[in-house]
């Protein structure tokens, strides 16, 4: 024991000397093992990418280099723990743990150590206020953008109205998964359909129950919050019981080609969202083939460059640095700190214009962000999957999530979070 | 040489029964105690501290919990992680109900529900026995995890069903939340550890230690020479399930943080700490230290090793630590069955002959 832990002083003293400090240190915690890897590794692929190409095409962000020390979480808790306590002395900027679970865990955290929190379309939905979460961002959507947004495609699907229709929501049986409830029960009052709730426990490969339960009370259209092993097995299950594909819709966590390539040609029509467009057909994936996959500098096995979840690494990768962007002008310094960065974050202004000098055109959203509102748009689309052509086509236009009704379940959360931790309201 | 009894004279029964009656021994653990109150409080850094010392010590406690009952009592118990949860969420409840309290009160009230909850499910074991038992107790876990999920009372009706540590406070020194420094984490869990292994020690040493383990050995014969069946595996279970508590408490509230109970509390938790106390050994305090410094130090030594210094991919460095480990526990568990303990006492053994071994 004493032999094990000499070893582990001389271990740790060398792996936390390394990194230097005068670069943009932008963590990637990212999970390349585990039930979740197979959600993971596009994500992380995507990150690292698109950073790769900024340093090798541009010399970094504003002259500075970016770099992304990887770390491993497997989506655990501890370890995320582990990963942010040996990253935050490098001078870390920005996290993007990629699981809810550490979010909340990491949201206490960084506002106390003073680091930039970003979690698109993930983490704690009501971080969209600002004047609460001084340090956490969400934008461009949350989980109750996304519920909002499945809900009223559905409706427009089902000719207008829900009303006496049956909705059964099939989810992650943790924190994440539990987010939407609260939406689609408001909105099951507005629209008049009745919610059905299938838990599905960690990490997913048991729902041979939910879905009995599908096939019995025959659900008009079935909402899936799921991640990792759990999205293949549910996709799998609802070809088993011939649920029709077109009426089975996934939040953006559940719809990677990951996920439905092992129920190959059955699979054809099962829907998901997303807040970001796909494909490999954007003007920024020639540069990326020619300074970072051709050069041999990918990231991973380079098999998932243009799936739908690389290409979400590449726009949280792509927001980060303009964020960063954005508060290397306002402070006019290139190596910039945490509090200019979040400066950054808060005066992002994302426009089409600038999405298409990306070589991203139409990629996503334009975003505005304010001090009050780190939540962002709102927006997302639906595509629909294409088993014969193998890629995702877009089912609809960019959809708006209802603002209203969202704004008001945010300010309640929020408020429940001012209250428990004593935090003051900002931007008044 | 200098480790014997011979020349150590006791004078007195007190001195006779000592825990450590062996001078060296003594003196060994005197210094052990001096470094860890006096010289790591000053050196530790936040990360030396939330991934390495605090799981450590936490483990231990838990450790130190189902080696009470697995290893004295002869119980095999799968429940582990369930119990780690009722001590979290208990907490949780208290901190949330009773701000003004000192979180170290809470602490310990959270073991004291735990070790009710211990007893109710430590009930069938007077009727069953080993593997059925653990099956029992397989279903106190799953039962347990599924009730914190199910009625939102638990986490106060959160949105997400997760529990957060508010920030509380021992002595006026922030000991949960953001704010807490290092060392009051450190300090804070090597206090509960300490107080946690002398009662333990000191439990097992004396009267109701004997009775567990004449249950463990043989429970009719023990039934036969007037030892209570009911009693002794009830306490067992009571103790036991008190020190799982209070390290599922330490474990949410310093440790974590935030936590979700599928997943910080779930199967493999329980397997985790029943193989820190099979590798440490069976019936041994320090074996629950070895084990628990062999599972939670060994994977964070590998990691460091393998990505920070030799420079591999994370994936890679993720699958090779997973099997380092498990290849580690098999030639150990073939080298010496009885765990880690087993070859400190052995080398207990051939200091005290050194250098004239027979």
């Amino acid at each position: 024991m004493k032999k094990t832990f000499a070893a582990l002083v001389a271990a740790a003293i060398t792996a936390t000397a390394a990194p230097a400090m005068a670069e943009l240190v932008v963590p990637n915690l990212s999970y390349r093992t585990g039930p979740y890897a197979a959600n993971g590794i596009p994500y992380a692929d995507g990150f690292a990418d698109y950073m790769t190409l900024l340093n090798e095409r541009d010399g970094g962000i504003g002259g500075e280099k970016v770099v992304v020390p990887e770390c491993e979480t497997a989506y655990n808790t501890e370890k995320g723990v582990e990963c942010y306590e040996a990253t935050k002395s490098d001078g870390a900027l920005v996290y993007n743990p990629l699981s809810t679970g550490i979010t909340y865990q990491l949201i206490p955290k960084v506002t106390a150590d003073h680091h930039v929190l970003y979690t698109p379309g993930y983490g704690r939905t009501s971080a969209a206020n600002g004047k609460v979460f001084e340090w956490v961002f969400n934008y461009p959507a949350n989980y109750w953008d996304g519920a909002s947004i499945i809900v009223k495609y559905l409706a427009e699907k089902a000719g207008g109205s829900l009303s006496g229709k049956k909705i059964a929501l099939v989810y992650h049986n943790s924190a994440y998964g539990k987010e939407p409830i609260r939406t689609l029960e408001e909105l099951a009052k507005k629209e008049g359909y009745e919610l059905e709730l299938l838990p599905v426990d960690h990490p997913g490969q048991e729902q041979k129950s939910q879905w009995l339960q599908i096939r019995r009370n025959k659900p008009d259209y079935v909402i899936m919050y799921g991640w990792g092993v759990m999205n293949q097995v549910a996709i799998q299950e609802a070809v088993n019981i011939k649920y029709p594909m077109e009426n089975f819709v996934g939040i953006w966590w559940s719809g990677s080609e990951n996920d439905v390539a092992p129920a190959g040609d059955k699979a054809n029509g099962y829907t998901t969202i997303s807040f970001h467009g796909t494909g490999a057909d954007y003007p920024v994936y020639d540069d990326m083939k020619k300074f970072v996959i051709d050069a041999g500098k990918g990231a991973g096995a380079g098999d998932q460059v243009g799936t739908m979840l690389y290409s979400r690494g590449m726009y949280a990768a792509m927001i980060i640095s303009e964020a960063i962007r954005t508060a290397q002008t306002m402070h006019g310094a290139a190596a910039v700190s945490p509090e200019q960065v979040r400066d950054g974050f808060e005066n992002l202004n994302l426009t089409e214009e600038r999405l298409t000098e990306l070589g991203l055109p139409g990629f996503a959203q334009p975003i505005t962000a304010t001090c009050a509102d780190h939540g962002g748009p709102g927006s997302g689309m639906l595509f629909s999957w294409d088993a014969a052509g193998k890629k995702w086509n877009a089912a609809s236009d960019w959809i708006q999530s209802d603002g209203e009704l969202i704004d008001a379940l945010v300010a309640e959360d929020s408020a429940a979070f001012a209250a428990e931790t004593n935090t003051a309201e900002r931007c008044n | 040489m200098f480790y014997r009894e011979a020349g150590d004279f006791k004078t007195s029964y007190r001195l006779d029964s000592q825990t450590f009656p062996i001078k060296f021994d003594r003196l060994r653990f005197y210094a052990v105690l001096a470094i860890a109150y006096g010289v790591i409080p000053f050196f530790v850094n936040d990360y030396w501290a939330s991934a390495v010392l605090v799981p450590f010590l936490i483990y231990s406690i838990a450790a130190i919990g189902l080696n009470v009952l697995v290893g004295y009592a002869g119980q095999v118990s799968l429940g582990t992680g369930g119990f780690m949860a009722v001590g979290a969420y208990a907490v949780y409840k208290l901190m949330t109900a009773f701000p003004e309290v000192s979180v170290f009160i809470h602490v310990l009230l959270a073991g004291g529900i735990t070790a009710v909850v211990g007893v109710l499910f430590g009930l069938p074991s007077l009727r069953i026995k080993g593997f059925y038992l653990a099956v029992a107790t397989l279903a106190a876990q799953f039962f347990l995890v599924w009730l914190f999920n199910k009625v939102p009372w638990f986490y106060n009706y959160s949105a997400s069903g997760q529990i957060n540590a508010p920030d509380r406070t021992v002595f006026g020194v922030f000991v949960t939340g953001a704010q807490t420094s290092a060392t009051a984490k450190y300090l804070f869990c090597l206090v509960m550890l300490t107080i946690v292994a002398l009662i333990a020690r000191n439990l097992t040493r004396g009267t109701i230690g004997r009775k567990w383990m004449a249950i463990r050995d043989m429970d009719i014969a023990a039934e036969i020479i007037g030892v209570n069946p009911l009693t002794t595996k009830i306490s067992a279970f009571a103790v036991s399930s008190f020190f799982v508590g209070i390290a599922g408490a330490l474990f949410f509230a310093v440790y974590l943080g935030a936590a979700e109970v599928g997943e910080a509390f779930g199967i493999q938790k329980s397997f985790l700490i029943l193989f820190m106390v099979i590798i440490g050994g069976l019936g041994s305090i320090f074996g629950s230290f070895a084990g628990a410094a062999f599972l939670v130090l060994l994977p964070v030594l590998l990691k460091n090793v393998l990505v920070g210094t030799l420079g591999w991919p994370t994936d890679l460095a993720a699958h090779i630590e997973l099997m380092i480990v498990g290849a580690l526990i098999v030639i150990f568990l073939i080298a010496e069955p009885h765990g880690l303990a087993q070859l400190w006492r052995v080398a207990k053994e051939k200091l005290r002959l050194w250098p004239f071994p027979h």
